[in-house]
């Protein structure tokens, strides 16, 4: 029980509980799941879909926050990936062959992972502090997205490549699977092999790290590599989902929702310690919210302000000194004598966290209410 | 709380302490950490507080100054019995803290540091021109000669120190507590820190001085509280307190370590006379060298020298910590460009910085993750060391090395500085280097940790490890070494075969005594 109440995932799951409970109460289809031809529809069905991209662009960013480092064009770099498939199986004659739609996606995959190679090359060998590096092509790549398009909105109209976003595949949208497959090999990735806690020793102490022989400029540049090409897939599911590229519109303010997911999920932007179960959450965390607006009718105008504000609750909740001031607040206990620093009761709760799951879908990090 | 057999019973003094302690105890979760400690600043004293790694000091420093709260025990202030609510307000009541490692901005101004949260406004914008006169006032009455609108970046550690100290008196401190202020100054930064100490202490002010140089604690302190597995175990006027009795207080038991370690010291196996194993010719890079070196299997090189002198420079050249411009390095047999740590640990180099918190220790991850760290960089990410192995390593060096907690999956930023090196050493022979380089590897641990650091070395030397030890304690640099490299002002200045060689000697060649350097032999 212990072990379950001191799990830091436990708080962002209550919240996805409690959104999801809270949209049925208005809207009582909100949980129908209908089968229609062997696939499944339905609202939560539609969630799971277009959480798709905000997860894999969550995963790479989760990565990169761990090496302390930030990327703000993932939403550029979905829109250029998107442009770049979509132009091509617009040139071709036959955008149904198979082979021409794995020749888009490797083009726009391609076109993604140069664009992390670039961020990586500013960020590693040139210095330049991340979140500076990538607001270069966080402007730039919308730029490049518009000279690919020619400034136009490209139609495409395949059905292979419809299946990457908007597909179904054993009854379930092939996106979430393709974006939860993607979510293990990330996890065998990152704890199976020791890439996971060289990140997190770059992350914790760059210097410490190089001098232990650590070569964290490679394992920097790799995650934004990785951050990259996760965001060109993530152009690819929704130009595919939308069956058009927008240059301005595809993966707009993708690396907001993508940040977000990161940090309810309860990895530090400080770098160092991650959960990718924590983004996982997160990334559905968000999309609930989204897909909750948008059933309730809420007015266009105050959505984002309704979106900041469970934001902010959830990261009020997670927060340690935030839930013991409520506690005092509502309890009026008297400020009970503790000899136990706050940090000896973190660790604990790690100890315990670790030793039941191995597997390391845990997040460990703090400081969630001083991020945004 | 327990009853102790022996009450150490109080000096009985006539005058009000300004700060006491009284019965203090503090728990973490299943450790007592402090057990019914006592301790009395009285003002215009300078009181030592003396323990081996893990007594407690630390934790009783952290109640006094609020972080902490006590289960047992009370404090009072002037004679009231008080509640320390935090940092913030423990400094409200005069207490003021200098920590161990600097923690003040390298890129705002001294006047900004010195007045940091304490700017005096005026119509709604901070007064500059009273900042700096404020500044000017404190440093004065401090004799310090320091410009306070220069970066504080701009100066040297030791001047740092002092500027924090001066941040910590400006607030009319009636009680300031130096942590381990001198680890990181070179002698004469000493004298100048103790020179504000005795200025401090003359206008009334209690001061709490940890150390672990006994040395400067004999020089400086008025009054010795000794600490040991968190438990008083006694108070006493320094003046009365035999030197021998306060280390045999602070251990717990006879000297006989220390005199072991004179018996056993300097193995005798001495180098192997073959071919080196690193040589270094010309070596440089900016103001550094250029410098030969010849390091050999077996052999341990002393390298002595002032802060500053130029000691570490050469050991990060070595390890590719920082690129040498110019110069060749031959590893066994190979020359080689040491381009990166990782390239030095492939080559079987190891070094271990002197500062362990920001260029050693990965502070949020266990003592397992930072044992095999190095060992996973060299293997790369992609072949992870299986778990169990690791906690089987990891086990291997806690037993071997008695880290403490013996817990590997203990997060290493809490433990002990002596332990902390410990983990940092595990991490290092693991890769099992053939040339090991230990900058200041003894600095800021105790006495029976020190002990135990320099029988390792030599046995390391013993079984046919290279190792060059930087140290700026020159007895222990003589007792160790094979050979002796003195630095001078960036360059290496004479390198002497340790037969008989004394401190004394190595003193008159670290001053520049040109004469003896030549008298002294084997400059290389």
């Amino acid at each position: 029980m212990k072990a379950v109440l001191s799990n830091r995932l436990l708080w962002p799951i209550l919240v996805l509980v409690a959104l999801l409970i809270a949209t049925r109460l208005q809207a009582p289809t909100f949980f129908d799941i209908r089968v229609v031809r062997g696939n499944l529809f339905g609202s939560l069905i539609n969630i799971a879909r277009n959480t798709a991209p905000t997860l894999l662009v969550g995963l790479g960013m989760t990565l990169v926050i761990a090496t302390r480092g930030i990327d703000l064009s993932v939403g550029a770099v979905a829109a250029m990936a998107g442009a770049a498939a979509t132009m091509f199986l617009q040139g071709t004659n036959e955008p149904n062959r198979i082979v021409n739609v794995l020749l888009a996606v490797g083009i726009g995959l391609g076109l993604a992972l140069l664009a992390g190679a670039w961020n990586g090359f500013l960020v590693t060998v040139l210095g330049i502090q991340p979140i500076i590096a990538t607001l270069v092509l966080m402007t730039a790549g919308r730029g490049l997205a518009q000279l690919i398009t020619d400034e136009q909105i490209i139609t495409v109209h395949s059905q292979p490549y419809k299946l990457i976003g908007g597909g179904y595949w054993l009854g379930l949208p092939f996106s979430i699977i393709l974006a939860c497959a993607i979510f293990v090999l990330t996890a065998l990735l990152t704890r199976r092999t020791a890439l996971g806690v060289l990140l997190e020793s770059v992350g914790v102490n760059p210097e410490a790290s190089r001098l232990a022989g650590v070569r964290s400029r490679s394992i920097t540049w790799t995650v934004y590599i990785i951050c990259a090409i996760f965001a060109g897939l993530a152009g690819l599911m929704i130009t595919s989902n939308a069956t058009a590229a927008d240059p301005n519109g595809t993966g707009l303010f993708l690396e907001i929702d993508a940040i977000l997911a990161v940090v309810i999920g309860g990895t530090s932007l400080a770098g160092g310690r991650f959960s990718l179960g924590g983004t996982l959450v997160g990334a559905f965390i968000i999309q609930t919210m989204t897909t909750m607006i948008l059933t309730l009718g809420i007015a266009p105008e105050i959505t984002l302000v309704y979106k900041a504000a469970i934001v902010a609750v959830v990261c009020l909740i997670q927060s340690q000194e935030a839930r013991a001031l409520v506690r005092r607040l509502v309890f009026q206990r008297p400020d009970k004598v503790t000899s136990d620093p706050p940090a000896a009761v973190d660790r604990e709760d790690e100890v315990v966290v670790a030793a039941v799951d191995a597997t390391e879908l845990v997040s460990v990090a703090s400081d969630v209410t001083g991020e945004p | 709380m327990l009853t102790h057999t022996s009450e150490p019973t109080p000096i009985s003094e006539s005058r009000r302490p300004t700060v006491e302690l009284r019965g203090i105890t503090v728990t973490f979760p299943g450790v007592r950490v402090l057990d019914g400690v006592s301790l009395r600043l009285f003002p215009g004293e300078v009181h030592a507080l003396l323990g081996e790694n893990g007594a407690g000091k630390s934790t009783l420093i952290k109640v006094l100054t609020g972080v902490y709260r006590p289960i047992a025990g009370e404090i009072s202030v002037a004679g009231t019995v008080v509640t320390v609510r935090n940092p913030a307000h423990a400094q409200a009541m005069g207490i003021s803290t200098v920590h161990q490692e600097i923690n003040l901005a390298t890129n705002l101004s001294v006047a900004e540091n010195v007045m940091l949260g304490r700017e005096r406004r005026r119509f709604g914008a901070i007064d500059r021109k009273d900042m700096h006169r404020r500044t000017a006032e404190v440093l004065a009455q401090l004799h310090l000669d320091v410009d306070p609108g220069s970066l504080l970046g701009s100066h040297s550690l030791a001047v740092q120190q002092l500027i924090s100290i001066a941040r910590a008196v400006q607030v009319d401190a009636q009680v300031l507590v130096l942590d381990e202020p001198t680890s990181s100054l070179d002698a004469r930064e000493v004298d100048e820190l103790f020179e504000v100490i005795d200025r401090i202490r003359a206008s009334g002010v209690a001061v709490l001085f940890v150390s672990h140089f006994l040395d400067q604690v004999y020089r400086i302190s008025d009054r010795i509280t000794v600490l040991r597995n968190g438990r008083l175990v006694g108070e006493h006027l320094t003046a009365e307190l035999p030197r021998l009795q306060l280390v045999s207080e602070m251990l717990g038991r006879s000297l006989d370590v220390l005199d072991e370690l004179d018996v056993s010291a300097r193995s005798s196996t001495g180098p192997d006379e073959a071919r080196p194993f690193l040589a270094a010719a010309g070596l440089g890079r900016a103001a550094v060298g250029p410098i030969d070196l010849e390091l050999r299997s077996g052999e341990i090189v002393g390298v002595a020298g002032l802060l500053g002198s130029g000691r570490t420079e050469v050991a990060r050249m070595l390890y590719g910590a920082d690129r040498a411009q110019h110069g060749t390095v031959v590893v066994d047999g190979q020359e080689m460009r040491v381009r990166s740590p990782h390239v030095a640990l492939r080559a079987g180099i190891a070094f271990a910085s002197e500062n362990r918190r920001s260029e050693g220790l990965i502070g949020d991850l266990s003592v397992r993750a930072n044992i095999v760290l190095a060992m996973q960089s060299e293997r790369g990410w992609a072949r992870a060391i299986p778990r169990r192995q690791q906690a089987e390593i990891a086990d291997r060096y806690i037993k071997a090395l008695d880290i403490r907690p013996a817990n590997p999956e203990a997060i290493v930023r809490n433990l002990s500085g002596g332990n902390q090196q410990k983990v940092l050493l595990a991490r290092w022979l693991l890769t099992a280097p053939k040339l090991l380089i230990l900058d200041e590897p003894t600095r800021g641990i105790d006495v029976g940790a020190k002990a135990e650091i320099q029988r390792l070395i030599t046995s390391l030397a013993e079984e046919g490890m290279s190792v060059l030890f930087i140290s700026a304690e020159l007895e222990e640099v003589v007792r160790l070494s094979h050979r002796i490299v003195v630095m001078r002002d960036r360059h290496k200045v004479a390198e002497v075969v340790n037969h008989d060689t004394t401190v004394n000697d190595l003193i008159s060649i670290i001053a520049g005594d040109a004469v003896a350097t030549a008298g002294e032999g084997g400059a290389a």
